[in-house]
């Protein structure tokens, strides 16, 4: 089962680099510079799982998250903070991201939240269906 | 806050100022009552001596009057020639004796000075002329006269009144002498007090009666010139080196002075009395208000100081939290800054990871050294984060819990945590709580992380060898516990005292500490509403003071 993600980071090292790491191992992974490109990244594909960096130049991150929670209220958020930074991440589980985690983050720890994120993901959609 | 001396310099002041507007009135008040009551002692000792002087001139007019009466009734109710009567004389002056026993005798003199008739001891006189005397022309123009006090040929001080009848174209003098002494009893009076004394003086200053101290009758008394003047006055003269005060009277029949001599150093002595108990009181009212002023300022300075001190140590404290939350903020900053950087790097470090899987990496003779230098990669990325992980825990502003919670119980099983590290380098760590300690409403998560803190210093900080104390009390303020934590360490210089709450603050070595333990249980304790305090000399061990507050206000 193919996870789509979205990776959205200002840093550009750090995008091309994850980008490679989960292409090694066999994952599908876009990435936006900004929150702008990913809003319009979305538009083109059904993401399950975006991991969102909190701070950006430009749009913030916590305002994405809440644009991202109202167009595609089934695609989990995981935040990615680097700043004062736990409450970011708390503000961000509030407006309804899934987790939150710190960098310099473990590859390892992150890979286990999507996978988590995007079972969710699943169950809610499953369960949307059957309501519907 | 201000220095010793100025704190002497206020003192000094206030004590000027307080003395100042309590002494004056006190002095101002003590001299108008001392001054009213000598005004109106010394008008009563003038009135007094006005009134003697005044009845003792009234009783010698009188005497005088009489006796110039009694003469002039005699002289003009009988002719001569009545006088010239065998035995008659003698008999006129025998009643004349009776009523008055200072009559020494009595003549009767022509016109032409001869002593017609003469009754009296002094018989040698009989046969005298006094034509040529002054007395005898003054009578002879003025119809009476009475004479100043003299000796005469009777050798006994006594003064003479004459009394002229003129008979048709002849004239004779009716003369009594009189014994002086009268004088003296008239004059002396009770009334006087023992320093006192009254006499008579005549124009020339010569004493008619007999004073009860200094000169005799008939010596000069010299008080002055005094003219005639009506009614009494009084003044104060010296006589012989010596200051008295005198009431005067000129007598109406004789140019004679009544003087009545009043000593001041006794009729003063109520006012002298009067004085000492005065400078009593005042010296009295002086040293109880230099007492008072004293306590007071004293009492208000102390407090002063306290209260200076107050200041100065909340200023110090509030200058402490500012820098902590200056600090903070650029810790955040920097933290964020830091850790962009440090994900690259790892997941750089991640990446090459993943590519060592690939087999012809795998073949490389250099596979064991790349592996090894990732392992290292990945294990300082790991430290860096570690040390801004905790600047952002320092940073970050997270609404401590409340909860009751037992400080004895947290410290307990905060020492277990540490007994094995301090048992290993042979380190007592010795308790002292007390047993009811009031709970607390705070944090017991947040306070295990400073007390821990503390400790695990207070063990670094002593080696090996050694004990540390932990206390624990309810502060006098009754809603407060304090927590004293002390240590055999080698103590902190006064430098270092200044910056140990300051993060990166550290006297460890490189790698063991990060500066920030204490710099974190700073702003816990005072999220929780507390204070942390630390003292410490060089090479005496160091005790950190923790208060706090029974519930946050």
């Amino acid at each position: 089962m193919d996870i789509k993600i979205l990776l959205v980071d200002d840093e550009n090292d750090f995008v091309e680099t994850m980008v490679k790491r989960f292409g090694i191992r066999k994952m599908a992974i876009d990435s936006a510079k900004s929150g702008q490109e990913a809003l319009a990244a979305m538009q083109a594909k059904d993401y399950d799982v975006i991991i969102l960096d909190v701070r950006m130049p430009g749009m913030d991150g916590l305002e994405v998250l809440k644009l991202i929670r109202e167009r595609a209220p089934l695609t989990e958020v995981i935040m990615l903070t680097g700043h004062a930074s736990l409450e970011a991440g708390m503000q961000g589980m509030n407006l309804g991201a899934y987790d939150y985690v710190l960098k310099p983050a473990d590859f390892d720890d992150l890979l286990d939240k999507v996978r988590k994120a995007f079972e969710r993901k699943e169950l809610n959609a499953k369960a949307r269906k059957q309501g519907a | 806050m201000l220095e010793n001396s100025g704190y002497t310099r206020l003192r000094v002041k206030m004590i000027l100022t307080t003395l100042a507007f309590s002494l004056i009135p006190l002095l101002i008040l003590g001299y108008t009552i001392y001054r009213q009551f000598e005004i109106s002692h010394t008008n009563k000792i003038l009135q007094n001596l006005n009134h003697i002087t005044e009845n003792k001139r009234r009783t010698l007019d009188l005497f005088l009057n009489e006796r110039l009466s009694q003469l002039t009734a005699i002289a003009y109710t009988h002719r001569l020639e009545y006088f010239r009567e065998p035995e008659t004389f003698e008999r006129v002056f025998t009643l004349l004796q009776a009523r008055s026993k200072y009559y020494i005798d009595l003549g009767i003199i022509d016109q032409d000075g001869n002593h017609v008739l003469y009754t009296g001891p002094y018989q040698s006189i009989r046969t005298a002329n006094y034509k040529d005397q002054e007395w005898f022309h003054q009578v002879q123009a003025k119809g009476i006269y009475i004479s100043d006090v003299f000796l005469g040929l009777r050798n006994y001080p006594h003064f003479i009144i004459a009394v002229l009848r003129r008979e048709g174209n002849k004239s004779w003098i009716l003369r009594a002498t009189i014994d002086s002494d009268i004088f003296d009893s008239l004059v002396q009076s009770d009334q006087l007090g023992a320093g006192g004394d009254a006499f008579l003086l005549n124009a020339e200053n010569i004493l008619q009666s007999k004073p009860r101290f200094g000169a005799k009758l008939l010596g000069k008394m010299n008080l002055g010139d005094f003219s005639r003047f009506p009614g009494v006055r009084s003044e104060m003269i010296e006589v012989d080196g010596k200051q008295y005060l005198f009431g005067l009277a000129w007598l109406e029949n004789k140019n004679w002075l009544v003087a009545i001599r009043d000593d001041p150093t006794e009729e003063l002595m109520p006012l002298k009395r009067t004085r000492y108990l005065v400078w009593a009181i005042l010296a009295g009212g002086l040293l109880l208000i230099a007492g008072g002023t004293v306590l007071t300022s004293t009492t208000i300075i102390s407090q002063l100081i306290r209260s200076e001190r107050e200041k100065a140590s909340l200023n110090a404290s509030l200058t402490q939290s500012s820098k902590m939350a200056s600090l903070g903020k650029m810790a955040a900053g920097v933290a964020h800054e830091v850790n962009n950087p440090l994900a690259i790097i790892k997941e750089k470090a991640g990446w090459m990871r993943d590519l060592l899987t690939e087999e012809d990496v795998k073949a490389s003779p250099n596979f064991k050294e790349f592996e090894d230098a990732i392992t290292k990669i990945e294990h300082h990325v790991n430290r860096a984060k570690d040390v801004t992980h905790r600047l952002l825990g320092f940073a970050r502003r997270m609404d401590p819990i409340q909860e009751d919670i037992n400080i004895n119980e947290v410290l307990a099983q905060t020492v277990t945590f540490l007994e094995n590290e301090a048992r290993y380098r042979a380190i007592e760590i010795n308790t002292s709580f007390q047993k009811d300690l009031p709970f607390i409403a705070s944090d017991s998560a947040q306070l295990q992380q400073v007390f821990l803190n503390i400790i695990d210093n207070a063990i670094d900080a002593i080696g090996k060898d050694g004990s540390i104390t932990i206390r624990t009390q309810a502060a006098h303020s009754a809603d407060e516990i304090l927590i004293s934590i002390s240590d055999t360490g080698p103590g902190i210089s006064k430098e270092k005292l200044d910056k140990i709450f300051d993060p990166f603050f550290t006297t460890k070595k490189v790698g063991e500490g990060t500066g920030l333990g204490l710099t974190i249980s700073f702003s816990i304790i005072q999220k929780l509403g507390g204070r942390i305090t630390v003292e410490s000399q060089e090479g005496q061990g160091a005790t950190f003071l923790i208060n706090l507050p029974l519930r946050k206000a």
